[in-house]
């Protein structure tokens, strides 16, 4: 059952991530859902590397490379760029934000009435 | 020409480009020139691409001298950029798009501020659009997504007011929740097949069967990608976002994103990756069907010129879909007709309405009238874009539908075809009732002075 | 007081940041320069140096890094550090392939210069990253002032 708890965890922060972007009308708590939801989907994405009892996959001079005993590098890698990626996307939506509460006055979603449907 | 040293200028020269607008914005005149250059530089690879490729052949870039298929520790490393038919059919279609749409910008941009932010970001779309095409990894393939989405996000929202701003930010929080699907279909199929490689886990997922975690990938890919081509029941973004946009824009949008970032990769991931079952024929099937149907109904009631173009995109996106649902070769032909079609005639018919807006300052059908005998050559182009979009037998758009058509009728399914047909018929419908209400009719006193 | 005085946080802030501010733009660049030898590199390096610009904006307010840095100078910094990459990059199509390491492939685990163009590389990528972020921060606080200035 223990092994499950980080999967369920991640489950668990997608939903609340999702459930944010849905239910809530203030914009930056849209955005912080956003967030949480991308974080969740990092979180899963090191977990597909672990492995137990397995060590970082760093390359050193004093330590032998044992390929069985480290964990997947790859899976780093990607998190690494899709934290970038979501850097990126987040610092374009609170600058979003930022530029409504400037036009409207209100980070509250229900009170932009531009669009219709 | 078509080489392996070439394939990855398809990136390359719209980054450069964009880099170097981005350094060069002082000069008077560079990002015209960069934007232009790049996109005719560009455009004429994709011709070479397509005259040089034989049939079944595949040109492979290995990125970083990795060697893709060789095996280090058992796994297979570095990231493969893959050109095939398919693929250099799209870039003709992308490139040639973004090229007409660079021209098209160079006066149209005058009257925003900052032109240079304007190409830099197109090129930068560009880039993301090519690199979505000719990448053979899932995780590249991802990241390409993004870097075009982020910079539509920011060109939606280029005007600054009110609807662009929030139409851009809709866009931009379904956007983020559909690449999240998207990374997150690519992690199981990571974790279960062990490898990016988009041939190899075509050959890994052929000998193993998993098909809970295969539905399951179905599902996310389907949703997320559904997302970003805007197929019905996720297609909320997209009336707001396409008219938001500068006209040169929403061409680009309407005309090649939605297609490259949805439909191609739809094809992509569900004919070669997973190979194409009954299930997959059927929902793909299903989904243009309805997206056909609601695109064409909603947009018989828009008043706002771009936005009854925006609901008409989603329509032809459907009938694109049901094509590549239907699966047969003759249907498939049909659905890269339509697409190769759609992609003109959207493009000059959203370029037509930014020509409209341009003088006119108004998208409001009910404001306008009487407009053919002042923009003689607009009229001429719209109705030739409009007859093609509404199916009338000389054009182009005609053939495409007819195949489709055809083809639902030759693999028996009847309801299909005449769905199809009835829904071609509301086309004409209302691509007939935005002639009426733009060109014919009395002219209206505050567009006698127009030249 | 002097007006300077007035700007930024607190006084037991001040002296704090400017202890700190050049030991994290140090910490910065030795990440940024054993990219290829420790975890991190130019993503983490870029943005601990764009941190340390940060954290003097957040101390003595705004108009201090406007002292260091021209108008708009980030994004020329940040579209150098683009090129520079792609530069590299496409010079791997002379030699062998696109991101083609032409410079001592085989390179010497755990010595400095080694690992051919990866450490150049994330010299280009830390002045993209750092100038980025910096960017994005400013125009942050630029769009705040520009509200409050209206109101």
């Amino acid at each position: 059952m223990d092994a499950y708890l980080p999967y369920l965890l991640c489950l668990v922060l997608f939903c609340i991530g999702i459930y944010a972007v849905i239910s809530k009308r203030n914009i930056i708590k849209i955005i912080i859902g956003v967030i949480i939801a991308e974080y969740a989907v990092n979180l899963f994405l090191i977990l597909v590397s672990y492995k137990a009892g397995g060590r970082s996959p760093i390359f050193s001079q004093t330590q032998e490379i044992l390929p069985e005993a480290m964990v997947d590098p790859l899976p780093h890698a990607l998190v690494l760029t899709s934290i970038v990626i979501g850097l990126a996307t987040t610092a374009f939506l609170i600058a979003l934000a930022v530029r409504l509460y400037g036009k409207y006055g209100t980070f509250d979603n229900s009170r932009m009435r531009e669009l219709r449907g | 020409m078509i080489t392996e040293s070439t394939i990855p200028l398809f990136v390359a020269l719209p980054l450069a480009g964009a880099f170097l607008t981005v350094l060069l914005k002082k000069i008077k005149g560079i990002p015209d020139t960069f934007g232009v250059m790049v996109t005719i530089g560009t455009f004429v690879m994709s011709i070479f691409a397509v005259l040089q490729l034989e049939i079944g052949q595949k040109v492979i870039c290995n990125v970083g001298n990795w060697g893709g298929f060789q095996e280090v520790l058992g796994k297979i490393v570095g990231i493969q950029l893959v050109v095939d038919g398919l693929t250099a059919f799209m870039l003709v279609v992308v490139n040639f798009i973004a090229f007409l749409v660079a021209v098209y910008s160079v006066n149209y941009m005058t009257r925003y501020t900052e032109k240079w932010q304007f190409y830099s970001l197109f090129l930068l779309m560009l880039a993301g659009m090519n690199g979505v095409l000719i990448t053979g990894d899932m995780f590249n393939l991802f990241v390409f997504v993004e870097i075009a989405s982020i910079a539509s996000y920011a060109l939606v929202a280029f005007g600054t007011g009110k609807r662009e701003l929030e139409a851009s930010f809709k866009y931009a929080i379904m956007g983020g929740i559909a690449s999240l699907l998207i990374l997150l279909g690519v992690i199981f199929l990571y974790s279960n097949t062990g490898t990016l490689n988009m041939a190899d886990m075509t050959r890994i997922l052929a000998g193993g069967d998993h098909p809970a975690l295969l539905y399951f990938v179905f599902a996310l890919f389907l949703t997320g990608f559904g997302l970003k081509a805007a197929l019905v029941p996720f297609h909320a973004w997209l009336p707001d976002a396409h008219p938001s946009a500068p006209a040169p824009i929403s061409a680009m949008l309407s005309g090649v994103l939605i297609k490259a970032l949805g439909v191609y990769v739809i094809v992509r991931i569900f004919y070669t990756v997973f190979g194409f079952t009954h299930e997959i024929s059927l929902v793909l099937m299903t989904m243009g069907a309805i997206s056909m149907g609601v695109g064409a109904l909603v947009a018989l009631r828009q008043w706002d010129l771009k936005r009854l173009l925006a609901y008409s995109s989603i329509s032809q996106v459907g009938f694109i879909m049901l094509g590549f649902g239907i699966g047969t070769p003759l249907a498939i032909l049909g659905a890269l007709f339509h697409l190769f079609n759609h992609s003109m005639f959207k493009s000059l018919l959203f370029l037509d309405s930014g020509a409209i807006e341009y003088e006119a300052h108004t998208r409001d059908l009910k404001e306008m009238g009487g407009l053919a005998k002042k923009m003689p050559v607009t009229n001429g182009t719209t109705i030739i874009g409009a007859m093609s979009l509404a199916g009338i037998p000389p054009f182009a758009g005609f053939w495409s539908k007819l195949i489709i058509i055809v083809a639902a009728v030759q693999a028996n399914h009847m309801k299909l075809a005449a769905w199809a047909v009835l829904m071609s018929i509301v086309t004409i419908a209302y691509v007939l009732k935005a002639i009426r209400f733009a060109f014919l009719g009395e002219l209206k006193k505050q567009f006698a002075n127009i030249t | 007081m002097s007006k300077e005085h007035d700007r930024g946080m607190t006084i037991s802030v001040k002296p704090g940041t400017r202890l700190t501010v050049g030991l994290i733009f140090l910490f910065g660049i030795y990440i940024i320069l054993h990219g290829h030898l420790t975890p991190g590199g130019g993503f983490a390096g870029g943005v601990i140096v764009a941190l340390s610009f940060i954290n003097l904006d957040l101390a003595f307010g705004g108009e201090v890094s406007a002292r260091i840095f021209a108008k708009g100078s980030t994004s020329v910094v940040e579209a150098f550090g683009g090129i520079m990459f792609l530069a590299l990059a496409l010079l791997g199509l002379q030699w062998g392939g696109f991101f083609d390491n032409f410079l001592h492939p085989d390179g010497e685990p755990g010595m400095l210069i080694s690992a051919g163009i990866i450490p150049l590389e994330n010299i280009a990528i830390s002045l993209k990253v750092g100038a980025g972020l910096f960017a994005i921060f400013l125009t942050l606080i630029a769009l705040q002032k520009f509200e409050s200035e209206k109101k």
